[in-house]
């Protein structure tokens, strides 16, 4: 785990790094995960530290996002007086984010593979759970 | 040591870190109970419920965001590592997303463009003033990212984060609905679709419910986070002197 974690740590710096030097606009991390995908595809296997580190962060991924929602106190007034607006498009953009990206990727892997592909694939009459 | 009357040590504990940190943990797990309870319904989701119990207890200690935000900042450092560790669901996929790459990258494209620019036109019909609809622009990307991104065309970094919290609860909570209604199967397409509109939050929720979909995910908020980054600055310029603003 402590092994794991030092190398997403390491390719993290090293992703800001190129970034920097290269004056690249893509996030530090962005970058340093795309190096550490080069680098475990270039090793052919997956370490099991870097697995489990990554497991452990990314299960419980959305707890990482607490500390910025919390933020919404600093911005109580502006939030207060804009509620309806935000919370419309927020709402509306979401739900139409999702169908359009859903539609458009169903719609694009059914002309690549009109046999209608991979039998491993769940298919509609088996309803998934989320 | 003599011993403290509780208001000192309270006093003393809100001035350390320790404090933001563990009620952070403590509002989070809290939160996951409630959601594991009540068999993971998609409306009770975590980050909510702890974001709400957090507001409410600063607001009745008076505590300000900076305060909190001292212990908290180990959990928020934490998502720059946890964007790394994307690659390790991606690779694990590779085959798999390699021959989907051009329904990869065309939804992608819709996705991100769809969640831009409905966001901005649907606040900016109902009247939000401008550091609001630019605030609101990256809000399908992660909220380190959103922040970046916001930052760079004008609008308010912090204000940009919630937004981006808020999106990802949305998307976590009712992408399930959306996605029944249009009856996907395809665990691949479900989670690359959450990913795209609701960022980590979203990829989470595909994670607790199928490791495919949670890898699609991740890819996906990878990938939009990516895009976003290099494409929305660029539309923004390209927007505003267009419009002459």
């Amino acid at each position: 785990m402590l092994a794991g974690l030092t190398w997403l740590l390491v390719f993290q710096c090293l992703g800001e790094a190129l970034v920097r030097m290269l004056g690249l606009p893509v996030p530090g991390p962005v970058a340093g995960m795309l190096l550490l995908f080069v680098a475990l595809r270039l090793r052919g296997t997956l370490p099991a530290n870097v697995d489990t580190a990554a497991t452990a962060l990314l299960q419980h991924l959305s707890l990482l996002f607490v500390p910025a929602g919390v933020g919404v106190m600093l911005h109580y007034g502006r939030i207060a007086d804009e509620w309806a607006a935000i919370m419309i498009a927020i709402v509306v953009s979401t739900v139409l984010t999702i169908a359009v990206t859903a539609v458009v990727m169903r719609a694009l892997i059914g002309r690549q593979m009109p046999a209608a592909a991979d039998a491993a694939e769940p298919s509609s009459s088996d309803p998934p759970e989320h | 040591m003599q011993a403290m009357p509780l208001t000192d040590i309270w006093v003393y504990l809100a001035g350390t870190p320790l404090l933001g940190l563990t009620l952070t943990l403590v509002a989070y797990q809290g939160g996951y109970w409630v959601y594991a309870r009540a068999g993971f319904r998609p409306l009770l989701n975590p980050v909510l419920l702890a974001v709400t119990f957090i507001v409410i207890v600063l607001a009745l200690t008076g505590t300000e965001y900076r305060t909190y935000f001292d212990g908290a900042q180990f959990v928020h450092f934490l998502l720059g590592p946890a964007v790394v560790a994307l690659a390790v669901p991606l690779a694990r996929e590779w085959d798999s997303v390699k021959r989907l790459a051009l329904p990869i990258a065309g939804a992608l494209g819709a996705g991100s463009l769809v969640a831009l620019g409905s966001a901005v036109g649907v606040a900016w019909m109902l009247g939000a003033s401008p550091a609001t609809l630019l605030s609101l622009a990256p809000k399908s990307v992660t909220a380190p990212i959103a922040m970046g991104i916001a930052e760079k065309i004008g609008g308010l970094p912090a204000l940009a984060a919630v937004f981006a919290v808020t999106t990802g609860v949305i998307g976590a909570a009712l992408g399930k609905y959306v996605l029944d209604a249009l009856r996907i199967g395809d665990w691949r397409v479900r989670g690359f679709a959450l990913g795209v509109a609701a960022h980590g939050i979203g990829t989470a929720r595909a994670f607790q419910v199928n490791p495919k979909a949670g890898a699609y995910a991740g890819l996906a908020f990878g990938l939009h986070g990516a895009f976003a980054a290099l494409a929305f600055p660029l539309i923004y310029a390209v927007a505003r002197r267009w419009i002459g603003g």
